[in-house]
């Protein structure tokens, strides 16, 4: 079953909504993640934190134009990291 | 007895206890516990993260019902945090590992963020910082206790005096429903406080400087919130003083809430009307509450003040159609950015002017960012279709430039056209006259334009030449000096001649001290802050233009400002003593 449980899923993505990662897309982007069992990391450059923690969200200070990794690791990777890029890839429904 | 004088922000006098609300951080001790008391001290941590999810939820909830979704929406984070975040797993933790106390631990995990966020780059963001000590207070205020002296105990009508108030302080304050004045060190008319004051009816005055150094818990206040004077500990004479101003200010309140519905029109029949100015979209409901009969100054700026980058089009015509539609029909005139000088958004600040009012500022801005420009106005004309709107160009100064205006705005039009979005064809175009350059050309600039609106603030700066916030020369800004009289009488005519409509949105316009003498000298349309629209009009039911014409005749005859003043008090007293 869990067959694939230990590899990480990748995806690029890039902040597309104008004011970037700000409180209210950070929870959504936490309350999201929190539904997936598996391990979410989010990448920019050397920094690497927890996707599932709002204040490391906010602190990773993702701006419009950052570009952005989506790791996940454990079982549902494949289909939280989807699911997480569509969020930020749409601007979070907000203004691009 | 000690006496201030900052910012009045929100109008009325009252006087009562204060209650200082402490600014200051925990003293928490770095003490450490044995291995033994772990426990005890982890579910300490649970119950005051527990406690602070709670307050959190309801501060949520009521600013929910208040304020909208949207507002109550910056709790989210909050709530996040505390619920989901992994902070409190390092709270528990340095408890378990170092044997810190629940207060040392969460004031070390909760310090190591603040660090954090002092290390970012980006403003907008780095401003979070704030939530988090919120948080950190709060969380702390559950495990210490102290500091409950706080709002929910309170039984006595308190004047709030605080640093600066913060969003999740004044949500609990209105809770409360004990606060009659509130008294700030820091703040402007446009800051959070002022705006909340405003919006509670309590008098306000922040930009004391240091008042919460002068003031201790239970200290007598007075909070003159009209005048922006707060007076700790005051004398007999001085208590006295106020008690009969706040009398005779409750009775014309009272008067004042009746006069509402009625028009603004003199005991011999003449018509006048009275506009509100506003600067945010939701102020345009208290200008129907206070009578107004339209907007004659819709000021745009604080989008592009507020906002980290520029507003699109869409976000400023959402903002316009507002108010449009809060107005129901009736005339809002919208100001192009007025930009510049003293507002400037922080990203734009490039090189720093010399002489910045007289530098690239307004229109002359706009006319030089045509892109930014267009985009306003092609909302402007989009809100246009909702109600009776009119545009106006702020500090123009040669035809040209009107005329180089009316230019972007036919572009702008050309563009909706080619969308095939629906706007006004016939909307009117007016200027602000608010130079002496336009003052003096009033009767070509009539010829162009569709209406005027006169700005005395900036008219009275560029006519005497003096800064009004330079303390050294402030004395010289009046507008009752005669010259300013005459220029504003000259415009007026100039207008009259034409057959164009004039207004003056000034700050003079909602002086009740200059409405006989602006009457008398032909003015019909006042635009002012909504509060002051009922005394205005109170004065306008109570005079007849005969004796306005009058007394504007003798005032221009007067050599200078203080003759000016002194007589128009006299009049005015005469007609309305209570005002003056």
């Amino acid at each position: 079953m869990e067959q694939q449980t230990n590899k990480e899923v990748l995806r690029q993505v890039s902040i597309r909504n104008r004011q970037g990662l700000h409180a209210r897309p950070v929870m959504q982007f936490v309350d999201l993640a929190n539904r997936y069992p598996c391990e979410i990391q989010v990448r920019k450059g050397s920094l690497q934190v927890d996707g599932k923690s709002p204040m490391e969200m906010m602190l990773l200070e993702a701006t419009q134009g950052t570009a952005l990794t989506l790791v996940a690791v454990g079982p549902e990777a494949e289909p939280a990291v989807n699911a997480l890029a569509g969020l930020v890839e749409g601007g979070f429904g907000e203004e691009m | 007895m000690l006496s201030k004088k900052g910012i009045p922000v929100s109008p009325g006098i009252t006087f009562g206890q204060a209650l200082v609300l402490d600014t200051e951080e925990f003293q928490i001790p770095r003490r450490r516990i044995s291995a033994e008391q772990c426990e005890a001290e982890k579910l300490r941590i649970e119950e005051a993260f527990k406690q602070t999810l709670v307050e959190y939820r309801n501060l949520r909830e009521s600013v929910a019902a208040r304020m909208g979704e949207d507002t109550a929406a910056i709790f989210d984070f909050h709530i996040g945090v505390l619920s989901k975040d992994r902070i409190r797993h390092q709270v528990l933790e340095a408890i378990d590992v170092k044997h810190y106390t629940a207060p040392y631990a969460v004031s070390t995990v909760f310090r190591e963020y603040q660090h954090r966020f002092q290390q970012m780059q980006d403003a907008y963001l780095s401003e979070r910082i704030q939530d988090v000590y919120d948080m950190e207070r709060r969380v702390l205020r559950q495990l210490v206790g102290q500091d409950r002296q706080a709002i929910e105990r309170m039984v006595e009508p308190v004047i709030v005096v605080a640093h600066d108030l913060t969003p999740s302080q004044t949500a609990e304050l209105e809770h409360s429903n004990k606060v009659i004045a509130i008294a700030t060190d820091l703040g402007g008319r446009t800051s959070h406080t002022s705006i909340v004051a405003r919006s509670w009816g309590v008098p306000a005055v922040v930009g004391l400087a240091d008042i919460t150094t002068g003031v201790s818990n239970g200290d007598m206040v007075v909070v003159d919130g009209t005048h922006g004077v707060v007076i700790a500990n005051p004398d007999a004479e001085t208590i006295q003083h106020y008690t009969i101003r706040r009398e005779q200010l409750s009775r014309l309140v009272k008067d004042l809430q009746n006069l509402r519905e009625l028009p603004a029109i003199t005991l011999d029949g003449v018509r006048v009307q009275l506009f509100g100015n506003i600067e945010f979209p939701h102020e345009a409901t208290a200008c129907v509450d206070k009578g107004a009969e339209g907007i004659g100054l819709y000021r745009t700026e604080f989008l592009y003040l507020t906002g980290k980058s520029e507003p699109s089009e869409q976000e400023q015509f959402e903002a316009y159609k507002q108010v449009v539609e809060r107005m129901g029909g009736r005339t809002v005139v919208i100001r192009t950015l007025d930009l510049g000088a003293d507002k400037m958004p922080q990203e734009r600040t490039s090189e720093p002017e010399r002489n910045p009012f007289l530098g690239c500022r307004s229109i002359r801005y706009c006319l030089q960012n045509l892109a930014m420009f267009k985009r306003q106005l092609r909302a402007i004309l989009r809100a246009s279709v909702h109600g009776d709107v009119h545009v106006m160009f702020p500090l123009i100064t040669t035809l040209l430039e009107l005329r180089q205006a009316k230019m972007v705005l036919s572009e702008a039009r050309e563009d909706l056209d080619e969308l095939g979005i629906p706007y006004r064809k016939d909307i009117p175009i007016g200027i602000m006259v608010e130079t002496p350059a336009a003052a003096d050309g009033a009767v070509q600039f009539a010829r162009e334009a569709d209406f005027f609106s006169i700005g005395t603030n900036d008219l009275i700066q560029y006519m005497m030449a003096v800064d009004r916030s330079n303390e050294r020369v402030a004395w010289l800004y009046s507008a009752a000096h005669p010259m300013i009289l005459r220029k504003v009488r000259h415009v007026i005519r100039a207008a009259d001649r034409t057959g164009i409509p004039v207004s003056l949105c000034g700050e003079m316009a909602g002086d009740p001290l200059y409405t006989i003498l602006l009457l008398g000298l032909g003015l019909r349309r006042f635009s002012m802050a909504a509060g002051d629209v009922p005394e205005v009009k109170k004065i306008v039911r109570s005079v007849t233009m005969e004796h306005c014409k009058r007394v504007a005749q003798h005032t221009l005859q007067l050599e200078n400002e203080r003759n000016v003043l002194n007589y128009l008090r006299d009049e005015t007293r005469k007609v309305l003593p209570e005002i003056v």
